[in-house]
């Protein structure tokens, strides 16, 4: 028997809408207690605020109450699968978090004599270390605050190398398969953006490349393993052809996880590389940020990566943050996002160089797996193997009326986070889906068993309308993103006094 | 290996699933020649407890400001967090959750951002804010290059006292870009001529306040020349606690604000990750950079939130997008917006007074001393001061003698002469009188 119940408050058992913060507002309510001010002179002269700052009061339990309800809103990596192509969601160890928060580490000021921070520099020295061995690159900027600004600093010192010659030069060549940010990246850099179409087989066309190459190209922008989740099998001819022409070679490592410990990006021809420490060294990905995103760079490049750094000099760590020279300047406040170091470095000692081998094994495998389970039904885009994820098309849906936005809401409904969803670009309908090398076999069986469930009834035509509809268990259901767009409302405004409003 | 639950076993029916004998040939797309190079010089895995032991050993040799008294600011504040943010901020769905593409199940992550934008508006007191970029200092870069696509105009004024990450980071931006930069000398005391440097090509004008001196202006007139040559005001606040107590740069007519949040839940972690905010007019709000959560509708008419005006971003706009940046700093965001809610209207004002009462209580003692000049007028929670010799030696002698005593200018302007002697001091409510005792001690021993 299945019994239908509005409740009175609204609420489904353990699901509940929580109202804003800005709504719970009672006036002598806080969540603190301050120290006495001591008794000095105003030293504002004047200059104070007039007027409230609009803040509501809640005290402690309330302000508990209302994150953790926000909290079950969400969904998490802690929670299941969350196989977010290009993104590398895997298990984020929580004695990274204990060690991030150790006294000596997670309070020591940016500004403090170094005398006094010796440790913290030796740690930066470390994972300096670690990832120029892992990557066979001569150095490395720490400070990029993620990915997107890693790809900033490596192509700036691309520019500033090209200006040191006397050539600023004016193309950089990127794949059109390339994430958004690497053309926003190159235009940033005052380069204009010309495309590389993919051949059938998903990679570089090497013909369009090298008609594309000349005397103005300043460096190629490609992705390795690519964004259609494919090892480029010509890289070394590649990064050959582009020095050929006096250009550098810029790899996105946002894909690094596929390879770390198996191939060291070095050993191709790659001039410089940022690193996504949230994604490969599985810094948490704290629901957008904070990244961190080193750049690691070739000798050709070295002289030109931006301050700070550490260097090691009688035994002692300096940090360096001045010097006359033809170097990219600053790329952020301070030396990095040295909170993001802490973890990236107790993860790569946790795995070890033979664990991280085994983590690019592993999400080779997991990706492998489930392609191989999913052929008949979702065929990927490109034939295998593929790397650490798997791209496929909505051909699988053809005729079906089912989309893969649809697809992926149903697969909300069944649990789990969908894939990337419409990227990259150039393959229609495009899944990207990337299980990580942190899940079971068993889990990416339950993920295997959905799916093709899911596509079985795509195209057994009979739930056309629940998809369309999907997702229907969740917090909210599908969310009208034009109205959102067409009038934006950012922010929360009181409601006017009745009074007010009547005249 | 603890984080990888692949048996062997499941490795090998895995393999004989896909058909293939051995991992390495899912790999055959690598060039053989560098596949399997060995990486000698790193060790092999280890537990927990030896990476704990490791990580336990790099903290005994830096000196907490939990243990010594802390009077260091210049952009990055020490102050206290309290214990429910740093617990909240760990919960799963917040931790390990990315950004919310999927609406339907990201409802916490976007309306803490909805609510997150609403602080950062009122405390700056402008219309909108975005949900953060990476820090202060990339914020002011961006909102520079912001006035350039709004003005369309080729120079922007930067103020000598801004923060020099932040005028270098600024300078790193725009190095490749056809904008100018006009950047006037760090003169302590007076306007530094920034309202005769603005013409018909100024795009903007760029001010910290309180500045990297910690001196609090009104910047009203300022605001009011910028605008009689259609040039934008940006302000640029690196103690966000001083919102709580000071007119706001929105008050006084600015048209983008930006600040460092770290003051506000925010371990200071050696400099990073902080979070970076970023405020502006209404009428520009389509050319800012960054996410922005916006109010919506779901399909049963509920009131729900999304990511929104992507039409901005660089996952749809490719190289015209308004920004590079796709990642923010979310947590430290969820961070900032938890401790702002704890304090309220009340805590917030009541934690600025605590600060400002505190700096200016230090400030009375230190310039009661022999020698010492305050340099500041009108000041938040920091200050300069003219020590009569050389500041970098006694920041180091007060080190040594376990107190963390501020900034030398001199690090933030090598080879300045006019600051060599100038120390930068800042107290916040975690400072105590006992600690600002030990502070005049130490110095009177020092200059003995």
């Amino acid at each position: 028997m299945s019994i239908e119940r509005e409740t009175i408050s609204g609420a489904r058992g353990l699901d509940r809408d929580e109202p804003l913060s800005f709504e719970q507002d009672a006036p002598g309510r806080t969540g603190v207690d301050l120290p006495p001010a001591p008794d000095a002179p105003d030293r504002l002269d004047g200059l104070r605020r007039q007027g409230g700052i609009g803040l509501p009061g809640l005290a402690e339990p309330q302000v508990v109450r209302h994150f953790v309800r926000l909290s079950r809103m969400n969904y998490a990596i802690d929670y299941g699968l969350y196989p977010l192509g290009s993104c590398t969601m895997k298990h984020n160890p929580r004695l990274n978090e204990r060690l991030a928060r150790l006294p000596g580490i997670g309070d020591v000021h940016p500004m403090q004599p170094q005398s006094t921070t010796q440790g913290v520099l030796r740690l930066m020295s470390e994972l300096a270390h670690w990832l120029t061995e892992l990557t066979g690159m001569a150095t490395v900027a720490m400070t990029p605050g993620a990915g997107a600004q890693g790809e900033m600093c490596g192509m700036m010192a691309i520019r500033a190398a090209h200006e040191a010659r006397g050539e600023p030069r004016k193309r950089v060549l990127v794949p059109e398969s390339a994430h958004g940010t690497n053309p926003a990246t190159a235009a940033i850099c005052g380069y204009a953006v010309d495309s590389i179409p993919a051949t059938a087989d998903g990679r570089v066309d090497m013909a369009a490349f090298e008609a594309k190459l000349g005397p103005d190209v300043a460096g190629l922008m490609l992705t390795n393993p690519n964004t259609c989740g494919l090892f480029e099998r010509d890289i070394i001819r590649i990064a050959e052809l582009i020095h050929g022409i006096g250009g550098y070679f810029y790899c996105d490592g946002a894909n690094f996880n596929a390879i770390v410990g198996k191939v060291r990006p070095g050993d191709l021809g790659i001039d410089a590389m940022h690193i996504n420490l949230h994604k490969t060294f599985s810094t948490p990905h704290g629901g957008g940020g904070p990244g961190s995103g080193p750049v690691v760079f070739s000798e050709a490049l070295a002289p030109y990566a931006p301050l700070p750094k550490v260097v090691q000099r009688d035994g002692r760590y300096e940090l360096i943050e001045q010097e006359d020279g033809p170097r990219v300047g600053r790329m952020k406040g301070f030396h990095g996002q040295f909170g993001m170091f802490v973890r990236a470095l107790a993860y790569m000692q946790s795995h070890g160089r033979d664990g991280l081998k085994q983590v690019a094994e592993d999400a080779v495998l997991n990706a492998n797996y489930v392609m191989e389970k999913l052929k008949d039904l979702l065929p990927p885009a490109y034939p295998g193997p593929c790397m650490h994820e798997v791209l496929v098309s909505d051909r699988g849906l053809d005729g079906t009326g089912v989309e893969t936005m649809d697809l992926a809401k149903a697969l909300i409904d069944e649990g789990y986070h969908p894939m990337t969803v419409y990227f990259p670009l150039i393959v229609h309908g495009a899944m990207l889906i990337e299980p990580t090398e942190t899940e079971t076999r068993e889990t990416l069986d339950g993920f295997i068993k959905v799916m093709r469930g899911l596509v079985g009834q795509a195209r057994a035509g009979q739930e056309t309308a629940y998809f369309k509809a999907a997702p229907v268990m969740t917090p909210r259901r599908r969310l009208d993103e034009t109205l959102a767009a067409r009038k934006p409302v950012l922010r929360w405004v009181p409601e006017a006094p009745v009074a007010e409003a009547a005249e | 290996m603890r984080y990888l639950p692949q048996t062997p076993d499941d490795r090998a029916a895995m393999l004989s699933a896909i058909g293939v004998g051995n991992i390495d040939e899912l790999f055959r797309d690598v060039p053989a020649a560098v596949l399997n190079a060995p990486i000698d010089s790193l060790p092999d895995h280890q537990g927990e407890m030896a990476v704990e032991r490791h990580f336990q050993g790099f903290a005994r040799e830096n000196l907490s400001p939990a243990s010594a008294p802390c009077f260091i600011g210049a952009g990055a504040y020490h102050h206290h967090v309290p214990a429910t943010v740093d617990h909240l901020i760990q919960r799963s769905e917040f931790l390990t959750s990315y950004t919310p593409y999927q609406p339907e199940i990201s409802q916490g992550t976007l309306q803490y951002l909805f609510e997150f934008q609403t602080q950062v508006a009122l405390l700056t007191g402008m219309d909108v804010a975005n949900a953060s970029m990476y820090d202060g200092a990339t914020a002011t870069s961006e909102a520079v290059l912001m006035a350039h696509r709004i003005t369309k105009r080729k120079k922007s004024v930067i103020s000598g006292r801004l923060h020099p990450h932040y005028r270098e980071t600024t300078e790193t931006l725009l190095r490749f870009t056809p904008y100018d930069l006009e950047i006037r000398d760090p003169v302590i005391g007076g306007q530094g001529g920034l309202a005769e440097a603005i013409d018909k090509d100024t795009a903007c004008v760029v001010v910290q306040n309180p500045d990297v001196f910690g001196e609090f202006k009104d910047l009203t007139g300022l605001a009011e020349a910028c605008h009689a040559q259609g040039a934008l005001l940006i302000v640029a606040v690196t103690e966000v606690v001083s919102l709580g107590l000071v007119n706001p740069p929105g008050a006084m007519g600015a048209d983008i604000v930006t600040a460092e949040g770290q003051s506000l839940g925010v371990p200071l972690s050696f400099g990073g990750p902080h979070v970076g905010l970023f405020a502006c007019r209404q009428k520009y709000v389509r050319q800012m950079p960054g996410r922005l959560a916006g109010e919506t509708l779901d399909a049963d008419g509920r009131r729900g939130y999304v990511l929104t005006l992507n039409a901005r971003e660089q996952h749809i706009r490719r190289e015209k997008a308004t920004s590079n940046i796709c990642t923010n700093a979310g947590l430290c965001a969820l961070a900032f917006c938890i401790h702002v809610t704890l304090l309220g209207e009340a805590g917030m004002t009541g934690l600025a007074e605590v600060n400002h009462r505190t700096a200016s209580l230090l400030a009375e003692r230190l310039t009661a001393l022999p020698g010492m000049k305050l340099l500041t007028q009108r000041f938040f929670n920091e200050f300069a001061l003219d020590i009569g010799r050389p500041a970098a030696p006694v920041v180091e002698a007060l080190a040594a003698l376990g107190i963390l005593g501020g900034v030398p200018a001199s690090r933030l302007f090598p080879g300045e002469p006019t600051l060599e002697n100038v120390l930068i001091l800042a107290a916040t409510e975690t400072v105590s009188e006992a600690d600002i005792d030990r502070l005049v001690s130490a110095l009177q021993e020092i200059s003995a």
